[in-house]
Order: structure tokens, then C-alpha cells, then sequence
């Protein structure tokens, strides 16, 4: 393979990449303008999230991919392959062994730690968008914090649901000033993104913009005071493979007949603690 | 006393083209001022410069803010002039649909200035729009409907509600009336003169109905080609018009 350059983007796009990059990590939240390349791949398959790793990648990672949660998905194996084959670097399932994770839609279960890279596969990277259609103007309301109307869909929400409906892109706040879209994640995972010890990066390709949070950068999701934040799942739902009561589940319908069954949406974590559960029992 | 709004010198030209120019006027506080002329007579240009929409050429637009007294808005970052349209001013737009947003609830509509300013407790919020809708002669009951659902009038008397829940000090009306049939004419100028009384507050209205004028402004300014030909007490004005074109238009009025 030395047809391709190193991670498949030329050294000059890798360059003005991490200068996008290193632009986001200074103003946490902030969304900087990058021109987005062609990938191989379709827009909306991650093309932002596969310019983020082509850019952060070096030989020695060790690189993992989850789409929903899960390593095993057309999604994950696609880009995993791609990364294996255009910059020969090492790949895991693991999330303790990788030193970078491309993520959609999910944080990883198992926490995070210092010096690991996750980057996000961001579809639409304006959390004012569908309130506000012209970006000159949703510039304006992030240069001015002018942020009433996102206020204004939390209350549409609760007067015609009577709580937050939002389950999945909850808008957060960060270090007290850029609101953002933390992708589509559900609200249950939130709460990692706060104070986490790892880099954060996001990435929209198609949109042309990269956002981050640098390691322990304080993340709060928008609530009111009397409708406080709830990270919530599948209620009083147990996995039905390790029986974790504690991560994020999927519902997964196993027959005509109305069987469903509920697993942890993160595959890695659950194959953890059910060969842990072997090893014990024998 | 430190009157509330000073005009100095202001003009402003779409390219070659004459918007308004070299206006000047003092508003105080609790003064009501109208400003009437024809279409294209600047009224509009003027309205939205003096309500920062756009920056007039020349001039100074020196509002009294509540912290740092009298300022300069023309000047003044934009940051700080959002502050103030969320805050001490209102803006009454003649199409309802400018001023509200059609796909939030009425509610929403009402509590959007009060969540930009900050509140956060929900209840509060509820609380507060349905006493405001209440002013308005809204029915509570309609509170999570959408302003589509809601006739001109009502449309109206919503964005008058969104625009006076944060307790303005200073209110800009784009011919409020315009648009609306007679009857349904008669009761928003009903609730608004009852508003801009029992408030005290201090407003601008652009006007081409001069019966408006007369009922809701203490002193009238008369536009002609973007000039400033008239102005005086309402009565003064009306009764007894000096300028050739004040005449011409206070006769032109028809009566039923």
C-alpha cells in the first residue's frame, strides 16, 4: 500500500486539520470552519470522525470503532478495515487498549483515561439549527451567547410532553459559555462527557466544521430548575447476556411472536463481563 | 429630568436614495411620540434605526440605559444593543409574523425574552406568560396552541404580550394596527392605550392612521419625503396643521 500516503490524507490536509483541531481544543465548544475533504465513503458514514483520526493518527495507535456502541456493526468493521489497511496501525476491540476511538452515536461504557483520543461522527454540528436556519445568524447568537431559544425548546418540550423529550443530542453547555451538540449520544451518556480525562474531538464533514473538549472540561446539560437533567435508559431493564444493570441498552426484537430481549448497546463491555462470569463460575 | 431617548442629526441613505434625514427629537419618560406621513415617507427607516435594526449614516441615537445613563447606541457593540432590544426596549412589528415564531407555542412566544434574560425555573416562566396572555384578553386555555392557530388580532395582541413581559422602558411600534379590520382595529387600541397608560411607558409609534395617532400619542412628528416637516402636541398638530402637507393630509382623512 504505498500508493496512499500515511492515513490516507496528504501531509498538507493532515497540517490544516490539526491546526483546526488545535483551534477547537483552545476554545472548548467552539465550532471551527475546516475544509472538509472527499472521503471514501458516503457523507453521513463519518466522513468528519475519519479526517479527525486520519489527522490524530500515528504509527504506534492502537485504534478502535464502535457505531451505537457495538464493534461488530458494517459501520465500525468498514472504517476499521480502511485505517488498518491505509496507515498499518494496530486495531482493538478493547476499549482500555486503544489509544484512539472513532465513535458514533455512543461513549464507550468502560471509563476513559488520560491520553486517549475519542472522536465523535457529528451529522449536524449547530444545536440552534432547526430553531434557527441561517448560520450567519446562529454565529451571531454563539459570538453573543445569545442562547434564549435553545432555552425556548426545552420549554416547548416539557409544556407538550410535560418533561424533556430530548433523548439523544441533548444540547450541554461548556465551561459556562459555547451551548453545544454533543452528536447524537444518548442523554444517558451525558454525564461522561463531563470532566472526562480524555480529548473529546468532534467532527462534521459534511458540514465542514471540528469542535473539542480537552481533557477535564466541565460539560452541563441545559435544564430548568424545576425540570432538572435526567440521563435516563431503558427503565428497570437489565442486560440479558452479563446482566449489567448499569450501562446502556439496546432493545432487540427476537421473534414475530413479541419476544424482545434488552443487551448493552456496548459490545465491548458486555463480552468483558460475561468472560469475566466464566472465568468465576469455573 | 434626563429625557429617555435624544435624536441628534439622524440620516440615513440607501445609496443615492434618501431614507430619512437630519432628524432630531427629545423623548421623556412616560411620553408617547407618533410619527405620521405617507408611505415612503421614512417612518419605517427611522423606527428601525432608532431601534438599532440598522445603523443610520450620520447622527446619534442617545438612549438613558438603566446602569450607565445616557448612551450613545449607535456606537455601542452590538452585544450591548441585543441587551437592551431583550431588555428596555420592545419592537411591535406591523406583521405579526415578523415578531413572533410561528412553530413555538404562545406560551414559548411569551417566555422566550424572559428565558434570554436568563430565567430558568419553568414554573415561574409558566406563571408569568399566563398572566401576561391574561393582559392581552388571550384565554389561558390557549397557551400551548401555536400563533398559526390564532387570528390576526390575536397574532397581534401575542406579540404585544412577548414584547412587554420584561418590563420595557421604551416600546417601538411599526403600525401595530396595520393590516387588522376595523373592529378588531378598535379593541387592540383599546388594550394598547389602556397598556402604555397603566405602565407609564414611554413608546414610539409609526402610524399612518392619524385617528390612532391621535388617541394614543401625547406629541406627533409629521414625515414627508423623508423629512421631518411638523411637529407639535397631537391636538396642536391635527387641529390646527401649519405645514402645507399637514394640511393636505389631515384633510385627505375620510370620514364614515
Amino acid at each position: 500500500m504505498t500508493a496512499y500516503n500515511f492515513a490516507y490524507l496528504d501531509e498538507a490536509t493532515k497540517r490544516m486539520l490539526r491546526r483546526a483541531i488545535l483551534k477547537a481544543v483552545a476554545i472548548p465548544g467552539y465550532q471551527v470552519p475546516f475544509s472538509s475533504r472527499e472521503m471514501p465513503m458516503p457523507y453521513g458514514w463519518g466522513t468528519g470522525g475519519v479526517q479527525l483520526t486520519a489527522a490524530c493518527l500515528v504509527p504506534e495507535d492502537t485504534l478502535k470503532v464502535i457505531d451505537q456502541g457495538a464493534d461488530d456493526t458494517t459501520n465500525a468493521v468498514s472504517i476499521r478495515k480502511f485505517f488498518a489497511r491505509v496507515a498499518q496501525v494496530a486495531t482493538t476491540e478493547a476499549t482500555g487498549a486503544a489509544s484512539i476511538i472513532q465513535t458514533r452515536h455512543r461513549i464507550p461504557e468502560a471509563p476513559l483515561q488520560e491520553g486517549q483520543i475519542l472522536v465523535f461522527q457529528v451529522p449536524i454540528p449547530e444545536p440552534l439549527r432547526f430553531l434557527e436556519p441561517r448560520e450567519t445568524e446562529t454565529r451571531t447568537m454563539h459570538a453573543l451567547e445569545d442562547y434564549g431559544l435553545m432555552q425556548v425548546r426545552l420549554y416547548e418540550d416539557i409544556a407538550r410532553h410535560g418533561e424533556i423529550a430530548r433523548a439523544y443530542a441533548y444540547p450541554v453547555r461548556v465551561e459556562g459559555r459555547y451551548i453545544m451538540d454533543p452528536s447524537p449520544i444518548p442523554k444517558f451518556d451525558n454525564p461522561k462527557l463531563d470532566n472526562c480525562p480524555a480529548l473529546q474531538l468532534f467532527g462534521a464533514g459534511r458540514e465542514c466544521r471540528i469542535y473539542a473538549l480537552p481533557p477535564y472540561t466541565r460539560v452541563e446539560s441545559l435544564d430548568f430548575e424545576d425540570y432538572p437533567f435526567t440521563p435516563s435508559k431503558a427503565a428497570g431493564q437489565c442486560c440479558a447476556l452479563c446482566g449489567a444493570m448499569d450501562s446502556y441498552l439496546d432493545e432487540v426484537i427476537t421473534d414475530d411472536a413479541g419476544g424482545r430481549m434488552f443487551v448493552c448497546s456496548d459490545t465491548d463491555y458486555c463480552a468483558t463481563r460475561v468472560a469475566v462470569q466464566a472465568e468465576d463460575a469455573a | 429630568m434626563t429625557p429617555l431617548l435624544q435624536v441628534e442629526a439622524l440620516s440615513k441613505y440607501y445609496g443615492h436614495h434618501l431614507g430619512c434625514a437630519d432628524v432630531h427629537f427629545t423623548l421623556w419618560p412616560g411620553e408617547v411620540m407618533g410619527i405620521v406621513g405617507e408611505s415612503g415617507s421614512g417612518k419605517s427607516t427611522l423606527l428601525n434605526c432608532l431601534a438599532g435594526h440598522m445603523p443610520p449614516d450620520t447622527g446619534r441615537v442617545i438612549f438613558d440605559t438603566r446602569d450607565h445613563g445616557p448612551r450613545d447606541t449607535v456606537v455601542m457593540t452590538e452585544a450591548e444593543r441585543r441587551w437592551l432590544a431583550r431588555t428596555d426596549w420592545a419592537f411591535v412589528h406591523q406583521n405579526p409574523r415578523d415578531g413572533l415564531r410561528m412553530n413555538v407555542s404562545a406560551g414559548g412566544n411569551v417566555g422566550e425574552r424572559l428565558m434570554a434574560v436568563g430565567a430558568r425555573h419553568y414554573g415561574d416562566i409558566r406563571a408569568q406568560a399566563e398572566d401576561w396572555l391574561g393582559r392581552v384578553e388571550i384565554d389561558a386555555r390557549r397557551m400551548d396552541d401555536r400563533p398559526r392557530a390564532f387570528s390576526g388580532g390575536m397574532q397581534q395582541r401575542l406579540q404585544i404580550a412577548r414584547n412587554l413581559v420584561t418590563g420595557p422602558r421604551l416600546v417601538f411600534m411599526d403600525d401595530p394596527t396595520g393590516g387588522l379590520d376595523v373592529s378588531v382595529q378598535a379593541r387592540l387600541l383599546d388594550l394598547l392605550r389602556g397598556l402604555v397608560r397603566r405602565l407609564g411607558l414611554s413608546a414610539v409609534i409609526v402610524t399612518h392612521d392619524l385617528a390612532e395617532a391621535r388617541l394614543l400619542a401625547d406629541r406627533l412628528m409629521v414625515m414627508k419625503d423623508g423629512r421631518v416637516v411638523e411637529e407639535g402636541l397631537t391636538d396642536q398638530v391635527l387641529d390646527d396643521p401649519q405645514h402645507a402637507y399637514t394640511q393636505l393630509l389631515v384633510s385627505s382623512v375620510l370620514h364614515a
